[in-house]
């Protein structure tokens, strides 16, 4: 168990710069979540903390090592690959007990923890098979015990799930954190997938193009995230963005929404905006529902009528699209109560959870709505 | 295309198939009648060969002409037949081929997992070896080899062959190893271990078919030289593609097609063994040292 | 300070140091090798090329000199012609069998395997044995000739071995037999590369079998084409070995080809300048060929 400390730290490969200032700090038995797109620099900066690449500025600490001319060997770390990276022409048990050779640990303490390590994965009767010889959820359990067997002071996994098909992948979830819960050492944990992120992290960091956009809790990044790009990544379906400008309407500032017929509703704002300002309303589709949902306070529901686009049962709610400022809008409701495609369907819209966003730069701009 | 495989077919159908076969079988004979030609020759008696033709059965097959080649026929001032060089063949590609796989080997695992910068300037440059035609740096080498030493000698051979051959081993090594996932070699470094640890435990026990390519190649490549083999080589430290030569191209006055083409095939044993026992390998060898960048 | 302390850090362990070195340490004996039997050894085969010596090295500088002096001989100038015709023919064949070979094989046929074998294996013999094979079979007067008109055409007659406007065609002969199996090998994993729907896509269309090979198949081989020709252009501007067995370059010098003239003027008569005059030619028409086709290859490949 230890901390992790990112300080300012860049990456370039040539002229190309893949990380762009990195700050990120977790504390000992933490569970961080790397997640963006892409091409975003993660699996980048996961091999800065490993040590298999070199850094171009900055600096890491582990504990309270400078690591940054440490070689992985030295690290204390122990990684779980998305390819598995099992060696090949070794058997299992031979896989899991490479490293602890190659560091001179006494047999008789190889055994036992491999012993150990096999029972809390449930892989004592694959010990002596080869990888090619298991199936992708056993070989996964397999990469995970060769980490765990080296008890390191970090784990560190690079999409570790995404070769599994997706039930596998929501069982082993659960694993993983499971684990974390009983090792309780600290891990960083690479994926691209928001449902892993927000389902496992202690601590969440979205990447964008070398770039942490915010590094925050799980409960941060969904309800309170910092700009656009944050708000449309996490959550499924994606954040409802509607375009908007703000007016005066008789003593109150607010913004209106029109429906595909015209029909214009006022929400009202209290915070200072200027009237005529431009700017991005996001609403989750949650919070667009129908009436009979039951929203908590009724003085920050505000009720509007749309004809319903599509509709797309999902089982337990009903994804509902209607057209608000010209813009196609996701709702979120209860089957039963959903209308049909062609319908016109009444919305009830919390505007406690309405957040604004700069229309240029995609920045949060402040003042809820109350 | 796959009309074939279902049992009917069309009349005019079952001729084209015909045909093919028909083609395809002539330019199997086409393939295989020098090497008959070369089999029965070698062992007819010489009368059955002036009055016979190329195709005619031996009537009387002898062993004779055999025996001669490996052992008393006349080559260079010597009547000691081809067995000595055929040795010297073996003296120089066996060390050569060894030493040329194992350092391309290593280099290869150097270019594909350890690069550094200018390690794909190095490479792209060493390619060019396999390019050259030898004749731009045999001047250079025969003066180099007389300096050193080595010149006639069979250590100088190895030496050239070594040297010419690191080219192509490193081009399939490390072509090989390209297809290795990096990750593999990151997992072992975080498990601690070093650049040898690595190449010994994880590299080499995977690495066996590109062996097998490499070591197949490089035999065939060094055991059929005849340019470095003629240039650099005298009397009695020739292979014996050059003492096949100068056996076949004696201005004796009596021809004797049979102990040529018994020596002939002599030769060829080992490339031709080689070829059939692996040639699944010896394929793969040839279309990736091919072209391949 | 901070600087200061990663530095010590850095430098702590020498074992680390050696760990960081390594692979640099492994191949600098091939670096170096690579530098001096490759690079040195072609500018010391250009310099004597400009130089003055004869049987022994003289570095005296004189230019382009012996250049002058080569294309001036009719043996070179023989040699570059045969080299055109040989070449081309050799190529040209190779190409053609080679190509036949492969669609034939292509067709699922029985015995494939076996059949690919017979074709491929002269590949695995020296030139020297070819050379000794056919030198033997077209042997005017025991050879081919004799096998003809035994079989009753009496006044068949072949003596390509021994006449000098003939001799280059034998050479181009033996060649072939050996290097046919190769193309055809490099076209058969061409065809086998192809994505198989393609095919069933255009049979669907209604296109008839020899309509799909001569639009769709053969110009999707395009690299294969391309790659095969410059290893057979690679293959017959070394060539040496077939020449030296077959004809050791007669008669006179009717079948002298550029590798053989150099030996000849270089090891045989003494002209070491002019031997590496010859050399030179070679490696630059063997550059003209390959750098751009590596050049082409490597671009390719960094576009993805
Ligand atoms: N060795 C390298 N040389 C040059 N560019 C590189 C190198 N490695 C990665 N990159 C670039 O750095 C960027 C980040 O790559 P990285 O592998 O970290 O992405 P990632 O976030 O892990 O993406 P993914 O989710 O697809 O795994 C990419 O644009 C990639 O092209
Ligand atoms: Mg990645």
């Amino acid at each position: 168990m230890a901390s992790l400390v990112i300080d300012e730290v860049f990456k370039r490969f040539g002229s190309v710069e893949v990380l762009k200032g990195i700050n990120i700090c977790i504390e000992p038995g933490e569970f961080l979540v790397l997640v963006g797109p892409s091409g975003c620099g993660k699996s980048t900066l996961l091999n800065l903390i490993a040590g298999l690449d070199s850094i171009s500025a900055g600096e890491i600490r582990i504990g309270d090592r400078v690591v940054n001319a440490i070689p992985p060997k030295d690290r204390d770390i122990a990684m779980v690959f998305q390819s598995y990276a099992l060696y090949p022409n070794m058997t299992i048990r031979k896989n899991l007990s490479f490293g602890l050779e190659t560091r001179k640990v006494p047999k008789a303490e190889i055994e036992q923890q491999i012993e150990k390590v096999a029972e809390i994965l449930q892989i004592e009767n694959l010990l002596d098979r080869k990888p090619s010889q298991l199936s992708g959820g056993q070989r996964q359990r397999v990469a995970m015990g060769r980490a765990i067997a080296r008890d390191p002071l970090i784990f560190l996994f690079d999409e570790p799930l995404s070769n599994l098909d997706a039930k596998l992948r929501v069982e082993m979830r659960a694993e993983i954190k499971k684990l974390h819960k009983r090792l309780g050492t600290t891990i960083v944990y690479v994926t691209h997938d928001q449902i892993e992120a927000m389902t496992m992290a202690d601590r969440i960091a979205i990447m964008k193009d070398g770039v942490v956009q915010q590094f925050d809790t799980p409960n941060g990044v969904y309800s309170n995230p910092s700009n656009l790009f944050v708000a449309g990544f996490i959550g499924s379906p994606s954040m409802n963005f509607i375009p908007v400008s703000f007016e005066q309407q008789e003593r109150s500032l607010g913004v209106v929404l029109t429906n595909s017929k015209g029909q214009e509703c006022f929400i009202p704002v209290n915070s200072d905006f200027v009237p005529g300002q431009r700017a991005v309303m996001g609403i989750r589709p949650e919070n667009i529902t129908d009436t009979n949902a039951g929203l908590g306070n009724r003085q920050q529901i505000v009720e509007l009528e749309s004809e319903v686009r599509v509709i797309e049962p999902t089982g337990p709610d009903t994804l509902v699209h209607v057209e608000l400022n010209s813009t196609e809008v996701i709702c979120r409701s209860c089957p039963e109560f959903a209308g049909d495609a062609g319908a016109s369907m009444k919305l009830a819209l919390d505007t406690s959870k309405i957040l604004f966003f700069d229309e240029e730069s995609g920045e949060r701009l402040d003042g809820r709505l109350s | 295309m796959d009309s074939t495989s279902t049992g009917t077919m069309s009349l005019p159908q079952m001729i084209g198939r015909a045909s093919l076969y028909a083609i395809l079988f002539l330019f199997a004979l086409y393939f295989l009648a020098p090497l008959f030609i070369m089999v029965i020759t070698s062992v007819k008696p010489m009368d059955e060969i002036r009055t016979g033709t190329l195709i005619a059965l031996p009537k009387a097959p002898t062993l004779e002409p055999w025996l001669k080649a490996w052992g008393s026929a006349t080559i260079g001032v010597a009547n000691e037949g081809i067995k000595g060089f055929f040795m010297n063949s073996l003296r120089i590609a066996i060390p050569a081929v060894l030493i040329s796989t194992l350092i391309g080997a290593v280099n290869g695992y150097v270019l594909s997992k350890w690069k550094f910068k200018g390690s794909d300037t190095f490479f792209a440059m060493l390619l060019m070896g396999c390019f050259i035609p030898f004749q731009v740096i045999l001047l250079p080498m025969a003066r180099t080899l007389g300096v050193l030493g080595l010149s006639g000698t069979v250590s100088g051979l190895v030496l050239v062959h070594t040297v010419y051959g690191l080219a192509f081993t490193t081009l399939f090594f490390r072509n090989f190893y390209v297809g290795i996932p990096d990750e593999l070699v990151n997992a072992a470094k975080i498990d601690g271990a070093g650049f040898w640890r690595i190449f010994w435990k994880i590299m080499l026990p995977v690495s066996k078919p590109i062996f097998m390519v490499t070591i197949i190649w490089q035999t065939t490549q060094i055991w059929n030289d005849f340019l470095f083999g003629v240039c650099f080589s005298t009397g009695e430290t020739q292979p014996v593609t050059v003492a096949l030569n100068n056996l076949v191209n004696t201005s004796a006055s009596v021809k004797e097609y049979n102990v040529d083409m018994a020596a002939a095939i002599i030769a060829a044993l080992p490339t031709l063994f080689v070829y059939f026992a692996a040639g699944k390998y010896f394929v793969r060898g040839l279309t990736a040292g091919a072209v391949k960048g | 300070m901070a600087e200061l302390m990663r530095t010590a850090e850095r430098s702590y362990n020498p074992f680390t140091i050696l760990e960081r070195v390594m692979p640099k340490l492994v191949v600098a004996p091939s670096f170096v090798a690579m530098l001096i039997f490759i690079y040195g050894f072609i500018l010391w085969t250009v310099y004597i090329s400009m130089s003055k010596s004869t049987f022994l090295p003289n570095y005296d500088f004189v230019g382009l000199v012996q250049y002058v002096r080569l294309w001036k001989i009719d043996r070179w100038y023989v040699a570059c012609k045969n080299l055109l015709l040989y070449g081309g023919l050799f190529i040209a064949f190779c190409t053609a069998i080679g190509l036949l070979l492969a669609i034939f094989l292509d067709q699922k046929i029985r015995l494939e395997g076996a059949l690919r074998s017979i074709y491929l294996y002269p590949l695995s013999l020296s030139f020297v044995v070819t050379g000794t094979a056919w030198r033997w079979m077209l042997n005017p007067g025991l050879g081919l000739e004799r096998l003809v008109r035994e079989m009753g055409w009496q006044s068949f007659s072949f003596d390509w071995l021994v006449n000098s406007d003939m001799a280059i065609y034998t050479i181009v002969i033996a060649a072939v037999w050996q290097s046919t199996g190769f193309v055809m090998a490099m076209f058969l994993a061409g065809l086998r590369g192809i994505d198989n729907s393609i095919i069933k896509a255009a049979q669907v269309d209604g296109a008839s079998l020899p309509r799909i090979y001569l639009k769709i198949v053969i110009p999707s081989l395009r690299p294969v084409f391309f790659g095969s020709f410059i290893i057979l252009t690679h293959i017959a501007i070394k060539s040496f070995d077939l020449v030296v067995v077959l004809t050791r370059g007669g008669p006179g010098y009717s079948t002298d080809l550029p590798a053989t003239f150099m030996y000849a003027y270089a090891f045989t008569r003494g002209r070491l300048a002019l031997g590496a005059a010859s050399a030179t030619m070679m490696f630059m028409m063997v550059m003209a060929i390959i750098v751009p086709y590596l050049y082409s290859e490597l671009r390719s490949k960094a576009n993805g």
